[in-house]
């Protein structure tokens, strides 16, 4: 298959998975609008196996590692009874948190095969994509797991109040920010796991202080945050279908966020920045 | 794609932006009964990130690149597939009326 081809079927899949949000807004096409999505997914996924071709090594892995997720991922769905479902999701979300974090990884350790330079001497814009795409994943990771584990009932729904909480957040903010300056100067692999952890630490710290009441929105603020990160990881990558896919996830994300708030009466602001108006939470 | 870096990286920059606005404006309306599952549904959709994956293990290497691309293709399959069940499961939820709540399922 020529690259122009894939091209053409990876925006076919593009607008497979507008056209299942539009269903998905509406009452009455949403199950449509879900099989539409799953047609997308189905049309990426095997244009990129064909893209890459039988012959390849890592074929049968592919296969099987889709296999394998896919069956698992579908039996836990099938299986969970329908009041664990919000933590559910929360879960999925972390899982493609972590594949972003690792597609990045990836590219860091095998540049040449990527096309975004060579080991010690990848293009600076292509760090700053991969650095930006961690960090967000790594975010999203660690973030749906507490959400997990809130709504799950692992973990007191109540808000975590650390003392002087914002300046810590800001703090790893700023450090953030100066360690993706500092990797795309250096190409540093260790500065590279410095920004995941760091970010890993950030998600914990940014859900944390918030109260079980209002969970769904952080749940879905971390669906547009996992959404960024594939976008970040499609510029990487060069791969037109994850920078449209996740564009659309993360600003449709955004925005269904902000409606639950106020369809739920609370801020939006507050919610996002953890806590900011705690004493207003009902935990 | 055969463009120059700056070129694909700036045609990446279009198509993220038009792709921003049309999530906005798609989703604008929702009623409020549909916003589990559409929050469920592009979870499901943002599994895409499986191609990702998928790239990161035909192109590794080494073992670990290949490790690597193997869990992310596992995690991206898991919530692609797990994530349409359960907005498939919702949604059945909904099925007999247009809006009403019905918990035959």
């Amino acid at each position: 298959m020529s690259e122009s081809v894939a091209a053409f079927l990876y925006l076919v899949s593009g607008v497979l998975f507008i056209m299942a949000l539009r269903g998905l807004s509406h009452p009455t096409t949403s199950r449509r609008g879900n099989l539409l999505g799953m047609l997308g997914m189905a049309i990426a996924i095997v244009t990129t196996l064909v893209l890459a071709g039988p012959s390849f090594g890592g074929f049968a892995l592919i296969v099987v590692g889709i296999a394998l997720g896919g069956g698992i991922g579908a039996v836990i769905a099938k299986r969970i009874p329908m009041t664990a479902m919000p933590q559910l999701v929360a879960a999925f979300h972390s899982l493609v948190g972590l594949a972003a974090v690792l597609v990045a990884a990836a590219a860091l350790y095998a540049p040449t095969a990527f096309g975004i330079g060579t080991l010690g001497g990848i293009h600076a814009q292509a760090l700053v994509e991969m650095a930006i795409g961690t960090a967000v994943g790594a975010v999203t990771f660690t973030g749906s797991i507490i959400a997990f584990l809130k709504l799950d009932g692992r973990m007191s729904g109540k808000p975590i109040m650390l003392p002087n909480r914002h300046a810590i957040n800001i703090g790893l903010l700023v450090s953030l920010v100066v360690l993706v300056g500092v990797l795309v100067i250096t190409e540093s692999h260790l500065v590279f796991w410095l920004v995941v952890l760091v970010a890993l630490a950030l998600g914990v710290l940014l859900i944390i202080p918030i109260g079980g009441a209002d969970m769904p929105v952080v749940v879905s603020m971390l669906n547009s945050y996992s959404g960024w990160a594939a976008a970040g990881i499609g510029f990487t990558l060069g791969n037109l279908a994850l920078i449209i896919t996740g564009a659309l996830v993360g600003s449709s994300g955004a925005i269904l966020s902000y409606i639950m708030c106020k369809g739920m009466n609370r801020s939006f602001i507050s919610v996002i920045l953890g806590g900011f108006g705690a004493d207003t939470a009902s935990a | 794609m055969e463009l120059d870096l700056s070129m694909s990286w700036l045609i990446g920059l279009y198509l993220f932006m038009l792709a921003a606005f049309t999530g906005y404006e798609v989703i604008r309306r929702v009623p409020s009964i549909l916003h589990t599952p559409l929050m469920s549904g592009s979870n499901f959709i943002h599994g895409i990130v499986v191609v990702g994956a998928m790239h990161a293990l035909f192109n590794a290497d080494t073992a670990l690149g290949q490790l690597i691309g193997f869990i992310g293709v596992v995690l991206g399959a898991g919530n692609a597939a797990g994530g349409y069940v359960v907005t498939d499961r919702m949604l059945a939820m909904f099925k007999p009326s247009q809006s009403g709540k019905n918990d035959k399922e």
